[in-house]
């Protein structure tokens, strides 16, 4: 009964005028960004988030998380209306979108995307209502092992379920980390990694300088080299007979959107799974339980609702760990655990205790920010196909702006901008070679919160990592971890050590 | 393909170097009372990257790795020549805020890409370049009360400092 109490207390921060403002101005910005073919929530709530400093960190939360939902109902749009995903999570989306909006049938898989995206976040967020409480209370007795055995499981995840290169998953957690340690030594106090002696490092490298860097110089980079070609729109009808029609149709979908939304929640708690693995695998589901499964691919509405239900059912998932444990379980909540740093706020447990203004905001927001993406979607289909129709030189410029000034607001220094332009050319260059960026933006925001648990721990032990191991809660987590880790890199060495012998 | 992996492996091996060497500067042993020294986490971490680098070059050089198989040329003409001109002008307007300012070097920016790269026509170039570095000026120093840097330029913008402050 305290959580209904409590979300009611929320809803009356969500509904406060300039809060709810922040939920639809996010929603819009949101559907926007998903609908841009290439640019996702990550993109957009990397590239925005230095523009909510002009609003208290609680609004400004409910805006990024309003991005987030957003964007996950845009790629749909692009998905079905150009069949190139408008977002990586929208992958699924294409398979059966596009062959209904080929067949003159645009209208019917829109509704669908938009309805069963609307279900998937429902039931997710009433999911994330219930567990979220107590998971926070149960956190609340962590110490510092047990922190640091979490961050080790978060980026085991990574390497034994990121379907990455091993190595390269490796480096990239690495890099980040090590990135997240330049500035001052927080226990000594003394400067540490400053790169050829520039001043501008001793302040650290912001984790916004590497999100912006390659999300936004590096992913718009790629954006331009892979959309040479020109795409077709397709075209939509829409009506109040047929969209009457599209939603009796939907009714015999219920039963793959529930599957869809329970099946991404869980997916999406995973930090290296997350919303696209859980839509693809939600298509598979769908897809080999149906009566009919020879009809995927060709057009089934099923498979437009489950990896939508996924997909945005995935998204609430990922913040589950990042608001209970501290722990980011996507690239986008990544982002929002450190703006959260940025805000003046611990991350972790004791948001619950000490932030429930923040906290039951941002849970009831998502409510709000559900129902007014469905609206906004459904309602204004014709202006969303328009977006599809403006030319990328001049979306490319007006980001790569966001981009520079963005870059420059948290530190006010030109140096984490020059920063920010090289990591977004390395980090293009890079990721054209199949490294994996989300560990190592995951790994920059961990890593200052992940190297004092780590000291602390090994203080208390005097040394031995023994502590990891031999307390109740640490220890099945380090162990689950180390097989993670372990078991990939067995399979690993077991493939490529036989067919090297003969060299 | 794999010619762009095995440089890349080794330019990434030789910067974990240097961030080991880096880290040497703060001890990296322990330190009696205090834990571990400032230098040490870093340390270990750029060893990972190290083996990781080593590991990646040895995969690269036997065509174990996806990239190191593929045939196709890491960046072709085409894609060569569109990098240079989207990076190179970045780098440019990054270089152009240190000397006529932030709003400046957007509009410089702007007025380029859209008319150069994207072929507008001079009225939307035009409102562009004009209505968003304004619109930025605004939102930035009017409401988010950050300046932004204005280089030699910063005498045009006292007459606009008089309508926000």
């Amino acid at each position: 009964m305290e959580i209904i109490h409590l979300l009611l207390d929320g809803f009356g921060v969500a509904l406060q005028p300039l809060n709810l403002l922040m939920i639809v101005l996010g929603v819009t910005v949101g559907l926007f960004i998903g609908a841009m073919p290439g640019l996702g929530s990550v993109n957009g709530v990397a590239i925005l988030l230095p523009m909510t400093f002009l609003v208290p960190p609680t609004s400004a939360i409910i805006f990024l998380g309003a991005i987030y939902y957003g964007a996950m109902y845009g790629g749909a749009i692009s998905s079905i209306m150009l069949g190139i995903p408008g977002a990586s999570t929208a992958v699924a989306t294409t398979f059966d979108g596009r062959p209904l909006a080929l067949k003159g049938e645009a209208d019917k898989a829109l509704i669908a995307a938009a309805t069963a995206s609307f279900v998937g976040g429902t039931i997710s967020v009433v999911l994330f209502t219930m567990f979220a409480p107590p998971l926070a209370d149960f956190a609340l007795g962590f110490g510092a092992p047990e922190e640091f055995a979490l961050m080790m499981l978060a980026f085991a995840t990574f390497v034994g379920l990121g379907g990455d290169d091993i190595p390269k998953t490796i480096f990239s957690i690495c890099i980040g980390l090590v990135f997240g340690a330049v500035g001052l030594d927080i226990i000594s106090g003394q400067p540490r990694l400053i790169f050829m002696d520039i001043t501008g490092f001793m302040h650290g490298i912001n984790f916004l300088v590497l999100a912006i860097g390659i999300y936004g110089i590096g992913e718009m980079l790629w954006v331009i080299e892979v959309n040479k070609g020109n795409v077709v729109v397709s075209q939509a009808n829409i009506s109040m007979k047929r969209t009457i029609q599209c939603f009796k149709e939907l009714g015999r979908t219920t039963k793959t959107m529930v599957m869809g939304s329970v099946l991404g929640y869980f997916v999406g708690i995973l930090p290296a799974a997350g919303a696209t693995p859980g839509s693809l695998m939600a298509y598979g589901v769908a897809k080999t339980t149906a009566d009919d499964p020879e009809s995927f691919g060709k057009g089934n509405l099923n498979g437009v609702v489950a990896p939508e239900a996924a997909n945005n059912a995935a998204s609430t998932g990922s913040m589950l760990p990042m608001l209970t444990l501290g722990i980011p379980g996507s690239p986008t909540t990544a982002i929002l655990l450190g703006g959260m740093v940025i805000w003046g706020l611990e991350p972790g447990p004791m948001l619950f205790v000490n932030e429930k203004e923040f906290v039951w905001g941002l849970i009831a927001s998502l409510y709000a920010a559900n129902l007014f993406a469905l609206i906004i979607n459904i309602g204004f289909i014709p202006f969303f196909i328009w977006i599809l129709k403006l030319p990328f030189t001049i979306i490319a410029p007006i980001i790569f702006v966001l981009c520079i000034v963005g870059g420059f607001a948290p530190t006010k220094d030109m140096h984490d901008v020059w920063l920010m332009l090289i990591f977004g050319v390395v980090g293009y260059s890079m990721r054209k070679l199949d490294y994996p960026m989300a560990p190592a933006v995951l790994a920059i925001v961990l890593g200052p919160l992940a190297e004092p648990s780590l000291r602390q721990s090994l203080l208390i032990s005097d040394g031995s990592f023994a502590i990891f191991f031999n307390r109740p809660i640490a220890g099945p987590i380090t162990v689950v971890a180390l097989i993670l880790i372990l078991l990939p890199l067995v399979k690993f060495f077991r493939r490529t050590t036989p067919s090297q012998e003969p060299l | 393909m794999r010619k762009a992996e095995l440089v890349m492996a080794a330019v990434m091996a030789v910067f974990s170097l240097y961030l080991m060497y880096k880290s040497t500067e703060l001890p990296i042993g322990w330190m009696k009372g205090k834990g571990p020294g400032g230098g040490a986490y870093p340390f270990w971490l750029s060893a990972a990257m190290l083996v990781s680098c080593i590991v990646i070059f040895v995969r690269g050089y036997l065509r174990k790795s996806p990239p190191s198989q593929s045939d196709e040329t890491y960046m072709d003409r085409h894609t060569i020549k569109l990098f240079l001109l989207v990076a190179g002008s970045l780098t440019i307007t990054i270089g152009l805020v240190h000397i006529i300012g932030m709003y400046f070097a957007v509009a410089i920016f702007l007025l380029y890409y859209l008319r150069y790269l994207g072929g507008h026509s001079w009225k939307l170039v035009g409102s562009f370049s004009v209505g968003f570095p304004t619109a930025l000026f605004f939102f930035f120093e009017g409401a988010l009360k950050i300046t932004l840097p204005k280089g030699y330029a910063e005498p045009l913008f006292i007459p606009l400092y008089s309508i926000i402050y």
